[in-house]
């Protein structure tokens, strides 16, 4: 049913609702979830056919603004946007006014003047997709905002298992690695526990947020833990976490005897998920990356899916609310 | 010292007001009577001697408020706040003195400066104001400032505030020579390797927002450390802002083991939470961070009791563009003057969470007593420091309100009870409404 209502849809103009965001999975309901990953179903199977463009959002403008590198997020975006027949910019911030000193506020002032129907903001910065909401008319995506939330990377996560299960509720995911600095981690525990799943968090004890145990999950510090999971998410181990003065693990050496994600440690039928880019024979052995049991490709594929599915619901379709914004707007 | 511009000393008469001062046992509805800044005469239905009347019905007449705590950007960056701008809106939160921390740019660590300050002061300010020095030369744990000429010099204290006397043989060096100046140290505690580039609160919030984490036990280990400096050369510390419930806990163990020590807490570590950074507001940034539910009953529990002897606002204005970004590129600070008083009537007093005479005394004589100041007071032959308090008035904070140069205020759009209608400061009147 759900494909012919899109094709319904494209008849009429999609007429403007309360601006509406998508800033973080906490913003949503189930409702919401369920919603838009029916909606990716949808248009998974509109990209079946040989002409893949859909006329939806014709005339609309879609912005990407990207202040950190990104190869997935960026390009899935922008493919999303053009396959629904959106006009489409990418700003990067290297070699864009921000290179000379410009605000987060005076750039997304400047965007604003062209009026954009969707800004997709990708910023190191906690707070940046608010900022930008606040002072543009646009509908904001979160594209990643520091290490709070990076709310389509959970999206297509969630339509990745389903494809897979049938089914989200009931299942086990364990969360393996750098918790504490991971946007991935945050709003996947909260999208997967929303949606029914039971979330593990393994990770050495210094990389475990103190208190995260309240979004609903537990945690873990054995690695041999991921033994009972049916879904492995491995998360990326920075670098930078191990400089002098942080010492989050003596090395990554040590991290990867003691978490990486290597066949040995895994059962015949556990699946193996990765947000990318990986850092092989680090935090997940080559092996497991390239095993039948990895998803990790088809969590690319349904990137394009799931943003496609963002960009309509925002632009044409019921609440993918943020009332976090209320409070905030008095300031 | 305290510096303020010379003008006229105020004739008036206060008709009909609750006069609560806790201090001199006074609570009853009377006239107060200023001639040339002094009260003259409290009674019912004193005689006027021609002076103008203010009519104080229905409304309440206090001590003014002390202000141990208070930053006014001078020198450096008086686009966010001037002793003119700071001390006015002091007078529009009911102060009738206020101290100022030495952080500026440059920092108060030499005698030049403050000479400089305390002339300024002498011109512009609106209300009484003192400053504190630093305790390191530039505030920067190295080498001890010149302690002795400045306190000659009118230093009402020494602080470093902004950042910790991080080695503690300095701390100790610092506390040894406080004894010579008779000044109280005053001590922000971060333990900043605990610290380091924390957002807020380390807890369930930090854990879900992914911001990173400044431990209550990063203020917890310095106030146990100072305290334990403290101990052993059996001298007096002040603690600033405290924020932990295991900081107030310390506190209350080195008071009882009859230790010389005093404590402050600020406006909004009383009445939030770190559950108040959801907002992502800017305007909820502040070091140390607002704290867990049971810390926040920590605080008004030690308000209460007596543990914590002041309220202090560490009113830091900020400016605009600074504040308007993304949470994690915002400095910290908030400011705090104009709104205390409001804010801790709403939120403390008429839940029933504090008493209106504790409050009174802990934004007034408790303050004042700490930094050996003249403490304010309802008396016959007393210098006028009083403020008219409308208890009954609701008001919505909004910037256009402001007298303070910033509007960095976590109230912005918030309804408060309780408005300052007449500030006497020094016995002018600093601020009507």
């Amino acid at each position: 049913m759900a494909d012919i209502h899109v094709m319904r849809d494209d008849l009429r103009p999609p007429d403007t609702p309360a601006r509406r965001h998508l800033i973080s999975i906490a913003d949503l309901t189930r409702d919401d979830v369920e919603r838009l990953l029916a909606t990716a179903r949808s248009f998974a199977r509109s990209l079946e056919r040989e002409m893949k463009k859909l006329p939806t959002l014709r005339g609309r403008t879609v912005v990407n603004v990207f202040y950190e590198s990104s190869t997935r997020t960026s390009s899935s975006f922008e493919l999303a946007a053009k396959r629904l027949s959106a006009d489409t910019m990418s700003i990067k911030a290297v070699g864009s006014s921000v290179d000379k000193g410009e605000s987060l506020k005076d750039t997304a002032l400047t965007l604003a003047a062209y009026d954009p129907d969707v800004i997709v903001l990708r910023h190191p910065q906690i707070g940046a997709p608010q900022l930008v909401a606040r002072v543009t008319e646009a509908h904001v995506v979160n594209a990643g905002d520091g290490k709070h939330q990076h709310p389509t990377q959970a999206l297509l996560d969630l339509y990745t298992i389903q494809e897979e299960f049938g089914h989200v509720e009931g299942l086990h995911v364990a969360i393996v690695g750098d918790v504490l600095h991971s946007r991935v981690a945050r709003s996947n525990i909260q999208a997967l526990v929303l949606l029914g799943a039971r979330v593990t968090l393994v990770a050495p004890p210094s990389l475990l947020p103190r208190g995260i145990e309240a979004l609903g999950c537990e945690t873990s510090t054995d690695i041999r833990t991921i033994g009972h999971a049916d879904v492995i998410y491995v998360l990326r181990m920075q670098r930078e976490r191990m400089q002098e003065g942080a010492s989050y693990v003596p090395s990554l050496r040590e991290y990867t005897a003691r978490w990486g994600v290597t066949p040995e440690r895994l059962r015949p039928g556990q699946k193996v998920m990765h947000p990318g880019p990986m850092n092989r024979g680090v935090e997940i052995d080559p092996v497991v990356a390239d095993s039948p049991d990895s998803l990790i490709t088809e969590q690319v594929r349904a990137g394009l899916v799931t943003r496609m599915a963002v960009l309509y619901d925002l632009l044409t379709h019921g609440p993918v609310a943020a009332p976090a914004l209320a409070i905030h707007e008095v300031a | 010292m305290l510096w303020t511009k010379d003008t006229p000393t105020a004739d008036v008469v206060i008709r009909g007001a609750r006069v609560l001062d806790p201090a001199e046992g006074i609570d009853a509805t009377l006239d107060v009577r200023i001639d040339g800044g002094t009260i003259t005469a409290i009674g019912a239905a004193v005689d006027t001697n021609g002076h103008r009347v203010i009519d104080g019905e229905r409304l309440l007449l206090a001590p003014a408020f002390v202000d141990p705590h208070v930053h006014l950007r001078t020198p450096g960056r008086e686009d966010e706040e001037t002793i003119a701008s700071g001390t006015a809106a002091a007078a529009a939160g009911g102060y009738c003195a206020i101290l100022a921390m030495p952080n500026t740019d440059p920092v108060v660590d030499s005698a030049s400066v403050l000479r400089s300050l305390a002339e300024t002061a002498a011109l512009e300010a609106e209300v009484p104001v003192g400053f504190l020095a630093a305790i390191s030369k530039g505030s920067e744990g190295g080498e001890l400032s010149e302690m002795g000429e400045l306190a000659e010099c009118g230093a009402v204290g020494f602080s470093d505030d902004g950042r910790p006397v991080a080695a503690a043989g300095l701390m100790r060096r610092a506390l040894q020579y406080s004894a010579i100046t008779g000044r109280p140290l005053a001590l922000h505690c971060e333990e900043t390797t605990l610290s380091r580039d924390g957002q807020m609160h380390e807890g369930a919030v930090s854990a879900e927002l992914g911001f990173a984490g400044y431990p209550s036990v990063a203020e917890t280990v310095m106030v146990e450390r100072d305290l334990a400096l403290a101990a052993y050369e059996s001298l007096s510390l002040h603690l600033l802002h405290l924020s932990a419930v295991e900081s107030v806990e310390a506190l209350a163990r080195a008071q009882s083991a009859g230790l010389p020590v005093t404590g402050e807490v600020t406006p909004h570590h009383l009445c939030l939470t770190d559950e108040a950074v959801r907002t992502l507001d800017p305007n909820v940034k502040m070091n140390p961070p607002l704290r867990a539910a049971r810390d926040r009953s920590a605080l008004i529990e030690g308000l209460r009791d007596g543990t914590i002897a002041a309220v202090a606002t560490d009113h830091a204005p900020h400016a605009r563009h600074e504040k308007e970004v993304p949470f994690e590129a915002a400095p910290f600070g908030v400011t705090g003057l104009e709104t205390a008083f409001a804010a801790l009537y709403t939120h403390l007093v008429e839940p029933g969470l504090v008493r209106l005479e504790t409050l009174l005394e802990r934004l007034s004589a408790g303050p004042a007593r700490i930094f050996g100041l003249d403490r304010p007071r309802i008396a016959v032959g007393a210098a006028a420091n009083v403020t008219l308090l409308d208890t009954a008035a609701g008001w919505k904070v909004g910037e256009e309100s402001f007298r303070s140069r910033s509007s960095n205020s976590w109230l912005l759009g918030r309804t408060l009870k309780g408005k300052v209608r007449l500030t006497v400061a020094d016995g002018r009147i600093a601020f009507e409404a």
